[in-house]
Parts: C-alpha cells; structure tokens; sequence
C-alpha cells in the first residue's frame, strides 16, 4: 500500500524514541538514581575530536570535568588526559547494591563521566534521566490511552447501536466529563487518596486518573461512525437474515470503528504522556527518586534554574521530536480513514 | 529628584517635633546611636511573603507579622542583632536584685507613642498582663512563666516599673525583648471587653494603632502592599541631634513567591532582600556589580535541620506499623548508624551550593556563645553505620537489603514539607544514603500544616525531616524542645515523666541551667545537653544553611546580622545615600 511520505518520517521517529527509551537501561550510561555529589548542575560533558595538543582523533573523547561550582558557569576540564568514550561497555555492579551488572551502549572509564544533558541539582545524569522517564511517561500515555479508548469503544458503541435513553444518558454524562475541568479533577482525586503509597501505586495511580477521565472524546466519536454503519445496508441486510446485536457489533460496525480508533490512540496517546507530565510537573507523579519527565521539568519552577542553567530544558527540547512523530502518524492515519470511509 | 523633596520633608518633620510637644511635657530622654549620620527622608521598599496576618503584637505568630510589627514597636530591653547582647531600649537603665529576682526598671522620661500619647509606667504593667493573660494565649506567654508563676509587675513611679520573678532566672533580661509595650489608652477598651483577639487586625483604622516603634501605619492596600510612615515620636536620635528614623516610608510590598521576590529585587524594585537561598544567591551574585545591590554571605544562623523517627508512646493509637518500626528507632545504635551513614557535606554541597555548616550537634557555629566545641564531628563512615548496625543484631540479605532480628526489611518513611525544597532535598540525599545501607526509604512531601499534625498530633509517621530555629542565642527558648514534657520535644511527646535515663538528665540540665545566673556555670550546663543530644541522637543534626541577604549599595548603616529580623533590625538606622554621593559599597559592610 502507498503510504505517505510524512507516515514513514512519523514512525521513524516514533520508532527510534521508544526503542530507545524502552531500553533505556542499554541506552542510558547511567542508573537513573546515582548521585554524584561533587558535581550539581554539570553542564553537558563535551565530546572532543581534537585533543589539547591539536591532534584529531576519530574516536570522540572526553575530558575529566572539574568539580562544578553550582553558579553555572562553563565546565572547566582537566586537559591532561583525553578518555575515550568506548561502546558496548559492561558496567560495574558494586555502584549500586541490589542490581546486576548490565550493558550499556556507551560509556567512558573513570574517573570521567559523560553526561550528555548535564546533571540535575543532585548530580544525576540528565540523560539517563530522561530514557527512564520516559518508560513511565510514554508507558503511562499509552496505558490511559488504551484504557480510555476501550471504555470510549464500548460506550460510544453502546451508545450508537442501542440509542435512545441509553445514548441520552451515556452522551449527557459524556459531556459532563468534557465539561470538567480536568486538571482539577486530577487534583482532587489526587488530594482524597493517601499521600504514603510506592511509585508504583503511584503511577497505575495517574494512568487511571488521567484514562477514566479520558473516554468522552472518543466515546462520541465512535458514536458517530456507529450511528452512521448501522444504517448501511450490508448491515440492515445481516439484520434482515436474524443476526444479533453482538454478531453485528463484532462482525460488521465495530471493524468500520478501528480507522477512527486508531487516529485516536495517534491523538490521545501524546495528550497523555503531556498529561502524566503535567501532573508530575504539579508532584502529583512519581516521585523521587524516580525520574518522569514530568518531575524531571519540575525544577524549572525554580527561578535559579531557569536562569542559570540551560541543559534542564533539554528534557523539554527533546519531546518535541516525539510529539511531532505522534502528530505525523495521526495525520496519516486520519488521510486513511478519510479514503476508506468516503 | 525624589531626594531633595524628601530632605524638606524630613526637615519640617524633625522641626515640628519640639513644638507640639508643649512647654510643661517632660524633657524627652531620647536614645542617641553610634552609628554612621545618615540622610532624612526616602523611602525604603522590601517584600513580604505574604500579608501580615495580624498586627497585633500580643497575638502574631507568623514570620510576617512579626517582621511588620518590629518596625511598629519597640520593647524595654532590646537584643542587638549583631552583638547578640542585651542593651537598653524604652529602659534606660535597670537594677538587679541580688537574689537575681527582683528587676527595677528606669524607663526613658518624655516618650510617646505614635499617636502623641505620653507613655507612662502604666503601659508597661498593662502589657505585661496582657501578655500573661491566659485568656490572650499569646505565643510569647510561655516565656514569661517563669518557676511555674507569672512575673508580678508593679509600677513604682511614673516612670519606674518592678517585675518580680518567682524565682532567679538566668536570661531574665532577655525575655524584655520583642515585648512591645502597648499603648493602654488604645488597647484597654477591648482587653476589658474581652475583644482583644480581635484588635488590630490588618484592617484596623490607622489612628486606632500606635506603637513605640520607628514607623505607624499610613496606608494598607489588601493583597498589594502596607505602607509605613515615619513615627515623629520616635526616640532615638543620631550623634548629630537628628531624630530618627531617617526615612520616611516603609512600603512592604506583598510578593508571595521567593522567586518573584528574587525577579523584584534584581530588577532594582526593592531595597531589600532576606532569606536568600544558596542557588538565587549565586544568579543574584553575578550582576550584583552592574545592578547597584550587594549580597551577603552572613555566616551559619541559628537554625537547625535534623531528621528524627518517631518514639512517641504509641499504645493509645491504632498504628500497629509504626509500633513495630519503632523497636529499631528506639534503638540508639540504629539512630547512631543512620547519623553516621548521612552525607553532611554532600547536604552542604547539594541543598546550600556550599553555603552552610555541617552539624553533629544541636548548636550552630552561628551562636558563638553557647556552642559546645568539643562535640566530635566523624566523617561519614558506612563501615561504622555498618558494624553499629551488626550489633544491634540487624543483618543483610544476599541481596544486600537490611533486616532486623526477625528478619522484617528495614524500610521507613521520611516525611518532609512540600513548601520546603531545601528540607524536601536533604531528605531525598539521606534516601540515598541509606539505600548504601540496604534501608528502603521513601521521601513523602506533605503540606507543611499536615507535616505538623502528624508529628505534633497524630503521631502517625516514621521519621521526619524539620528545623528548629531559635529567634534568640541562648538557651532558654529552647526549654520546650529538651525538656521531656515540652510543647516541641518531638520525638516523643506528651511523656508523663522522662521515658529515658538521658532525657531526664536533660530536663534536670535544662531546669538547672534556666535559675543558674553566672555565663561559665550556665554555658557548662548547656554544653552537657549538646553531648546528650550528639550521643543519643533524639534529633539527627544535618546542616545548617548560611544566612544570606542582598541590599542596595545606595542604603547607608545597612549592617545585617544572623538574629532575626536580619536586615530590618536597624531599620530606624537605615538611610538611603543621596544619588551620585560616589559612596558606593561604603563602610556599612559588616
């Protein structure tokens, strides 16, 4: 099948973010919960190709960085020895008691260290950060997306086929949850539940609450096409030949739904990991020490960082190439289904 | 421009001062100051972190009411801030018995309150019964029950008051400060009507207030700002004769923010800046030379950050969990190896950028007076944590997580206030630390109010990480935190009578150092109880932060110091140089 251009840049880009991410323990140098005390606030370590004597090298290297100052400031580099960054390394498990030893796609020999988004105020590397904020972010946007999606199938379907009372009052309350404002219903269901619970519980926590909240949309949407397939006369004939509802639901209507589902999860599952930002950004998330991108942005509230140190924006900077991805394919796969239904 | 007005201004005021006060009125016994002769008028703008919740003296309890009500009063005998010693204010001079009982105080002839009131005798004896009064409840009332008994006031003559004290006590001279004599024409219509919580609120009448202080009510704007003016009454007055304050104005604008009060004060919109943190500190410090203000780095202050678990009876409570845990908190060897498991430096590095103090004790360096220097200070070792741990029969599974004898894991919670990044950032980093010892650790931020409800009344918690910063350099405030019956003894409150052989050494150090009147015997006493703390740990000392304020180079006398208020302390003192003096920076660096 033909497929445009921008579907193909779409998944691409979609593709390499969450391979990436969902390795992010390969991926990332780093575990997400090191601190390296003696140095809040690194700058990002810079890769070198020609070294202080002015010969180049083809393996970039990187320098030792001296100990920050935490005023922002360009990082200073002890030039004496130039370390080369070295791939497929296995890292040392003594850093951290309970965890195995693992690969990892890159690293750099001791005592240097490569951050490539600089470290945050607990001089934790930023990037590692980042890959394993974004399994919960990118995980939690697609688990409410299809938790929201299914309950929009249903209902919307429900709603359409059966019709009537049913519709009214499934649509009536469907409008009520568009109506609310959900910010601040995110917040105070947040507020009723206890405030001691695992990032674990944490987390299922926020992709119910940002899913439940979720369906209305795609609930009439599917409504609509429901409305419209169940008048088709293929299906009026299934109808004519004694076919139940459920035989008719599943066979006919609800395959006509999965264009338009489908340009929903491509539209909801963005809206969500934005969500799972925003409420992590609020501390409403995970929490500490656990990295999301929510909390990850959240020291941006602090008018120190804002001011001083431009690497805490990388996080924000580096969503823009998924969200753009994320937008591609719903582009795509709204021309289809455009084709399709017409 | 605005200074020269203001030079008329503050002229006609200082002429018109004689005059009104009338031919037969006493001569007035004005204060004179040491300090550097300053420029009259200006006007002199600083932030608050939110509206005053009160003005009235007797009854605030917030940081900025009490900031504002500094500058509208004044006591008997006053705390200098920066020598951290008693010296005379509406008293000029007092007498003490020698059974160290008896106080007579002379009191300065000639004063008024703001509004042209003359003071006599009587305000005083009418403050102090507000103050004690049972009914008022105020925050300061515990300070003045002294052996368990009011302090008797007594007027002798107009002008000569005698307080008598149930039994001798050592800071007995200090306890004067931040009273603020109340003016009895004004206050005592409600006290008798039994309206005292409710006077002077924010939105009193400025007319209805008066005080002692440098400065009265003009104006208050809700939500926007409360604007000060200068007292013409006031009593103090410069080498030269002048009558200070030399400004006119105090505006405190309202910014309920740090960070906005950082933008405001960079963009040059207030004069003054207090209670910094170590990170604005270091963006403010980079254009502190183009920007025509100054920072600094006053040294560590009284306050005190700790982390402590909870050791509170729990047998009348349904927290099974916590009970349970607590066979590990009461432990001492348990607490010894979290202390010496914690990172103190890396605190200083991550939460103060350097700026701050490690401590092992419950003194800071910042109370030059008191602390104990012989308290050892061990460098984390989680070796030592280790085999501290080992003997107080925890062990460690294969994969390196603790549990105790009965093979439960070792895992806490740390609760910490959410308004608070320092605090909520020391308790992240002591998560780290103790990860290294296999304690599963988990950091929950909660509303400050909720926090203190937990510790102070529920007692539905683990550990905790809290401050205690004492508003005077001395002991005695903190009687309520060391003595096992105290409003604040956190770890465990409500004992009936000392659950432990250390804690009733403190209480019998605590209650001996409080009637000990000479400094040696007292500072002896004092150093114990340091001891006692550093060894049993009942609060885990982390870090104290520096003290940190910027304020405009044009501001003359400015000399901030580690007693609060740090910057206002002078305020009366605090003049703005004239624009182009060529006086930049000057000698009011401290």
């Amino acid at each position: 099948m033909n497929r445009p251009v921008h579907f193909w840049i779409g998944v691409t880009l979609l593709a390499a973010f969450h391979v990436t991410v969902l390795f992010a323990g390969f991926f990332a140098p780093y575990d997400f919960s090191v601190q390296n005390r003696e140095m809040p606030f690194a700058a990002p370590t810079r890769l070198h190709f020609v070294d202080a004597q002015g010969k180049f090298h083809l393996r970039p290297f990187v320098y030792v960085a001296l100990e920050s100052n935490g005023a922002g400031g360009p990082q200073r580099e002890e030039t004496r020895q130039a370390i080369p960054i070295r791939f497929f390394v296995r890292a040392d498990a003594s850093e951290i008691p309970g965890r195995t030893a693992s690969w990892h796609l890159f690293g750099v020999d001791k005592p240097a260290r490569i951050f490539l988004f600089g470290t945050d105020s607990f001089g934790r590397d930023q990037f590692s950060r980042f890959l394993y904020g974004g399994r919960i972010s990118i995980v939690a946007g697609w688990l409410a997306a299809g938790l929201s999606l299914a309950l929009g199938a249903l209902i919307g379907s429900l709603s359409g086929f059966y019709g009537k009372a049913l519709d009214q009052i499934l649509m009536r309350g469907g409008e009520l949850f568009l109506a609310l404002p959900w910010l601040y219903l995110l917040f105070a269901v947040r507020a009723f539940l206890p405030l001691q619970i695992t990032p674990a519980r944490a987390f299922l926590l926020v992709v119910a609450v940002i899913g439940l909240v979720g369906w209305a949309r795609p609930a009439r949407l599917v409504r609509g096409v429901v409305l419209s397939a169940k008048e088709r006369n293929f299906v009026l004939a299934a109808r004519g030949f004694g076919a139940s509802d459920f035989y008719l639901l599943r066979r006919h209507i609800l395959p006509q739904v999965s264009g338009v589902l489908l340009t929903q999860a491509a539209l909801l599952v963005p809206q969500f990991i934005l969500a799972e930002v925003t409420l992590s950004f609020l501390g409403l998330g995970v929490g500490e020490p656990a990295p999301s991108w929510g909390n990850m942005l959240a020291s941006l509230q602090e008018y120190h960082v804002l001011a001083s140190y431009w690497w805490m924006y990388l996080p924000a900077a580096a969503l823009i190439p998924l969200f753009l991805g994320y937008q591609l394919l719903a582009d795509a796969l709204h021309e289809r289904t455009r084709l399709v239904v017409v | 421009m605005f200074s020269l007005t203001a030079l008329v201004l503050g002229a006609m005021l200082t002429a018109g001062t004689p005059a009104s006060a009338g031919p037969q009125a006493p001569r007035e016994e004005l204060l004179t100051t040491a300090s550097e002769i300053g420029v009259m008028g200006g006007r002199l703008v600083v932030s608050l972190l939110a509206e005053p919740k009160t003005l009235n003296p007797v009854l605030a309890v917030d940081q900025v009411s009490r900031d504002v009500i500094r500058c509208l009063h004044a006591d008997l005998i006053h705390i200098n801030r920066l020598s951290q010693r008693t010296e005379p204010a509406l008293a000029k001079s007092w007498k003490v018995s020698p059974d160290g009982r008896r106080y007579t105080l002379q009191l300065r002839s000639g004063l008024r309150f703001s509004d042209g009131h003359a003071l006599d005798a009587d305000d005083v004896v009418f403050t102090f019964q507000v103050y004690q009064d049972e009914k008022i409840n105020s925050p300061q009332r515990d300070l003045l029950i002294i052996g368990g008994q009011p302090i008797r006031v007594e007027k002798v003559d107009a002008t000569t008051v005698r307080f008598e004290l149930a039994q001798p006590y050592a800071a007995a001279e200090r306890i004067f400060d931040s009273l603020a004599v109340l003016p009895r024409h004004l206050l005592e219509k409600p006290y008798q009507e039994g309206k005292f919580s409710q006077a002077w609120a924010l939105n009193t009448e400025p007319g209805q207030l008066a005080g002692l202080g440098p400065f009265r009510v003009r104006e208050y704007v809700p939500g926007q700002r409360l604007v000060l003016e200068r007292n013409p009454h006031y009593w103090k007055q410069d080498r030269k004769g002048n009558r200070l304050p030399y400004l006119n104005e105090v505006e405190f604008l309202i910014v309920p923010n740090q960070d906005a009060q950082v933008i405001r004060f960079q963009g040059g919109d207030t004069d003054v800046l207090d209670r910094i943190s170590a990170e604005n500190y270091n963006v403010l410090e980079r254009e502190q030379a183009q920007r025509g203000y100054r920072l600094y780095d006053l040294g560590p202050g009284l306050e005190f950050n700790f982390l402590f678990f909870n050791l509170d009876d729990l047998s009348a409570k349904q927290l099974p969990d916590i009970a349970r845990k607590q066979s590990w908190f009461r432990d001492v060897r348990f607490r010894q190896a979290v202390s010496a498991a914690i990172d103190r430096q890396g605190i200083v590095r991550l939460v103060y950028g350097g700026r701050g103090t490690p401590l092992w004790g419950p003194v800071t360096p910042g109370n030059r007076l008191w602390l104990n220097a012989a308290i050892p200070k061990p460098p984390r070792s989680l070796e030592h944590a280790r085999e501290l741990l080992k003997s107080a029969g925890f062990s460690w599974k294969s994969d390196g997580t603790l549990t105790d004898s009965q093979g439960q894991t070792v895992e806490f919670t740390i609760i910490s206030s959410s308004s608070n990044a320092e605090r909520l950032k020391m308790a992240t980093i002591i998560q780290d630390d103790l990860k290294q010892l296999g304690m599963n650790v988990q950091v929950v931020p909660l509303e400050f109010r909720a926090q203190l409800d937990r510790v102070l009344k529920t007692f539905d918690y683990e550990a905790s990480v809290m401050r205690l910063a004492s508003g005077d350099a001395d002991p005695t405030p903190e009687m309520n935190v060391w003595e096992s019956n105290g409003s604040t003894h956190l770890w465990n409150l409500g004992q009936p009578h000392a659950s432990t052989p250390w804690e009733a050494r403190l209480d019998q150090l605590m209650e001996r150092q409080l009637t000990t009147l000479k400094y040696e015997a007292r500072k002896k006493l004092y150093d114990e109880v340091q001891k006692l703390v550093a060894e049993n740990l009942p609060l885990i000392p982390l870090a104290s932060g520096n003290i940190l304020v910027g304020g405009k180079d044009a501001l003359g006398n400015f000399r901030p110091a580690i007693l609060d208020p740090y910057t206002l302390w002078n305020v009366e003192e605090l003049y703005l140089r004239p624009r182009g003096s060529g006086q930049k920076g000057g000698k009011s660096a401290p």
